[in-house]
């Protein structure tokens, strides 16, 4: 029978070939249409991010305790080490502790002389848990469950424990995708905190099975970065606020271009267990040239 | 109209284990793909229609949480649930060994386009590594899985099924 004519008393259906041409046609619509505009993302994110983040919110909680109890079988006598060398150091720290104040006493009120007030330090973060992450084994991205009701917009940094962790690519009202600096789709401008020579710092996910990320286009004519340099956010980036701390450089090798130099950088944030992160609300200054 | 509600709900639970539990549960950072599973699943078992439309929820699912482009993910999972319901004329559900075959190929097909459109065409030429570090070790993952969840899905379609034909037969 033909697919077009229906006929009297016969259920209309459409043939699996002419389903799978209307949703290749509706696919490759939407892959146009989203790729450099982001027209169905405001109301898909909204009416997927109600039906979906609670539910992962939840779920998320009962895997995070999977994992803990599975992780605690392992750790227990790991920790019993651990605990009797953290009390002596604890003895040792103490001591140095009360050093410490007495210095940052000092420090403080230089600071107040130099006003140095623009330090990370004074950024409006805001906390946010991760609730689910990509599942799709190629690029780094997780969701946090603080989203534009919460007042976080896209390209907001975020950081965890004192490092750079990536920024907010897409949002939701209560959700927002995170793009991980680790996934292989990603660079930043960075610079050494010493010297401030400008590099690229970009994710891949061949050399993260070891921990490190790559950083390329260093130009240092005087050889003056070492290994072990602390790497930070550059002022020239347009996304990325300046001075956040990415890393510590882990290798060096000169291009073979003579030119210039890359390598590898151990990060400063520990992918592998992050649950909670930080997002700060202050935006990079963009300057918009008038047409 | 039961059938519709119970897969939108298995949708929804496996795309949920996928991104919020089976993170936590990762192996070298590997989770396994519960989604291919599904579509897969009802493709072979219900025809190559069902198996597109769930293909294509699962992966608009993906791509507006996770997806650079909406329909990325959506058009690479249809026509994983098209192929897979060619072969629903030679399943019958005693069998084991077809299911995970098909899953199994779905899986790495899925990871080899995945490969060939993120990483090969930006210059990553390295296919060995990428397929022994993700390919690889997420299908064999894949297969653990379906060990364990396959039954449940045959159990749930066989129930439908069945009721399908009751409420069929009372017309008559």
């Amino acid at each position: 029978m033909s697919p077009i004519i229906k006929r009297k008393g016969e259920k209309f259906t459409l043939p699996g070939k002419y389903l799978l041409f209307i949703l290749t046609a509706v696919c490759v619509f939407l892959m146009f249409l989203t790729f450099g505009s982001n027209v169905f993302n405001k109301p898909l994110n909204t009416a997927l991010g109600y039906a979906v983040i609670p539910f992962q919110q939840g779920i998320s909680t009962a895997g995070e305790w999977l994992s803990r109890r599975s992780e605690e079988l392992v750790q227990i006598r790991v920790l019993l080490d651990e605990n009797a060398r953290l009390k002596a150091e604890v003895a040792a720290l103490t001591e140095q502790n009360t050093l410490l104040q007495q210095d940052k006493y000092e420090l403080n009120q230089l600071r107040a002389l130099v006003e140095l007030d623009e330090q990370y330090g004074d950024y409006k973060k805001i906390g946010a848990r991760i609730i689910s992450r990509d599942s799709g084994n190629w690029y780094s991205s997780f969701i946090i469950d603080k989203g534009s009701d919460d007042g976080l917009c896209e390209n907001m940094n975020v950081i965890a424990g004192g490092g750079l962790v990536g920024r907010i690519t897409a949002t939701g009202p209560n959700w927002s995708r995170v793009t991980a600096i680790i996934s292989d789709n990603s660079n930043v401008s960075a610079m050494t905190l010493a010297t401030g020579d400008k590099m690229m710092v970009s994710g891949d996910l061949q050399m993260m099975a070891e921990g490190v990320i790559t950083f390329s286009k260093l130009v240092d004519s005087k050889n003056a970065v070492v290994e072990g340099d602390k790497i930070v956010t550059s002022d020239i980036s347009d996304k990325y606020l300046p001075n956040i701390l990415i890393g510590y450089v882990h290798t060096i090798n000169r291009d073979n271009n003579n030119l210039t130099k890359s390598g590898y950088i151990t990060t400063a944030v520990d992918f592998e267990h992050l649950s909670e992160v930080l997002v700060i609300t202050d935006l990079k200054q963009v300057v918009t040239e008038e047409k | 109209m039961l059938r519709k509600i119970v897969v939108v709900l298995m949708v929804f639970i496996s795309f949920l284990l996928e991104s919020a539990v089976f993170n936590h549960l990762a192996m070298a950072g590997i989770v396994p793909r519960l989604t291919i599973i599904l579509t897969s699943a009802f493709g072979f078992m219900r025809g190559e229609k069902e198996g597109m439309v769930i293909g294509f929820f699962c992966g608009l699912l993906s791509d507006v949480f996770f997806g650079d482009v909406l329909g990325f993910y959506a058009l690479i999972l249809t026509y994983i649930g098209y192929v897979n319901g060619k072969f629903s004329r030679i399943f019958y559900p005693e069998d084991i060994k077809l299911p995970i075959a098909l899953i199994v190929v779905s899986d790495l097909s899925y990871g080899v386009i995945c490969y060939i459109l993120l990483f090969l065409l930006r210059g990553r030429f390295d296919f060995f590594y990428y397929f022994t570090r993700i390919i690889l070790p997420e299908a064999l993952y894949t297969i653990v899985v379906t060990v364990f969840l396959y039954p449940v899905i045959l159990k749930i379609n066989e129930k439908l099924e069945a009721r399908e034909k009751r409420s069929a037969q009372k017309f008559v």
